[in-house]
């Protein structure tokens, strides 16, 4: 499938790799620093909102 | 309705949160179906042979790293006149973005200027100009990792993006000013004699509608893990205070 990319098949098909790897690694650490911090602060909130209750109720 | 009602976190993430997975759907879409066309679909050019599909990472990857600098002084002005923090908080998140499109329009350059001028990297003012504008993204990031308030750290990036904006404006017009080098001249040009044949020029186009999305996308989906990141900090310092 892939075209015949003659003698500069190293040139070419290296940028695509390196450019989708890049990409791709920046997409992950987006997404997972999105999730990482998305459920640390819903823990910190819930303990917070506990801390208030028990303080209404003290 | 005005624009800085979106410098409230709060409607920034309500208005983000619909709008992201159109972004994002996009972009993919864009990206995928340029990158196939222009790989798959085009012909070898009679100069260049098959390195010319090099040019549908180069130029997209390029020309946002530049106009991601951009986006970002207008995020920090914002900030700087203004005081919103989404403002801030935006142009933080846009530099690791900005950085990888720098990176990659480097890695393709050097890829792609092997074979077509004998060498991987030459002091020409264009490439100069991008190595630069790579070392000011990466003392961007450092300096918001290095100082602890967040107001004083927007503050002081901010002016850091004013001067890196010279180097931003060189990256792009670096041919023009010295005329001298290895690198061409624009590749994208409203004259028909000096820009592109067609047949690249169209996959092209949707190659660049798939990196600015994906710009969009990225810096959307890091704004609002920002803002959170942010909220989280200040209820730690709460929390420790007692």
């Amino acid at each position: 499938m892939i075209p015949d990319l003659g003698k500069y098949a190293d040139a070419v098909l290296g940028s695509y790799a390196a450019s989708l790897g890049l990409i791709t690694a920046l997409v992950a650490w987006s997404l997972w620093r999105g999730a990482r911090i998305r459920r640390t602060l819903a823990e910190v909130e819930a303990r917070a909102a506990k801390a208030k209750e028990a303080k209404r109720n003290v | 309705m005005s624009l800085w009602e979106y410098a409230n976190p709060q409607k920034f993430m309500q208005l983000s949160r619909r709008v992201l997975p159109f972004v994002a759907a996009a972009s993919v879409l864009c990206l995928l179906g340029g990158l196939a066309w222009g790989f798959f679909g085009t012909p070898d050019d009679y100069k260049q042979g098959s390195t010319v599909k090099i040019i549908y990472l180069h130029v997209p990857a390029a020309m946002m790293a530049i106009n991601a600098w951009v986006m970002m002084l207008a995020a920090s002005l914002v900030w700087l006149i203004r005081r919103h923090h989404v403002s801030a908080l935006a142009a933080k998140a846009a530099a690791p973005v900005g950085l990888t499109f720098t990176l990659i329009a480097l890695a393709t350059g050097a890829l792609w200027g092997q074979p077509m001028w004998g060498t991987w990297w030459a002091w020409d003012p264009r490439l100069t100009s991008f190595l630069i504008l790579a070392l000011f993204y990466l003392g961007y990031m450092a300096l918001w990792q290095a100082v602890d308030d967040p107001d004083t750290a927007a503050d002081l990036t901010g002016v850091l993006c004013i001067v890196g904006s010279v180097f931003a404006l060189l990256s792009r017009y670096a041919v023009n000013f010295w005329n001298q080098g290895l690198h061409q001249g624009a590749s994208l040009s409203l004259d028909k004699e000096e820009n592109v044949a067609d047949v690249f020029w169209f996959p092209l186009l949707v190659c660049i509608a798939g990196f600015v999305l994906l710009f969009l996308t990225l810096v959307l989906l890091r704004t609002r893990t920002e803002i959170r990141s942010r909220r989280l900090n200040a209820l730690l310092a709460r929390e420790r205070m007692g």
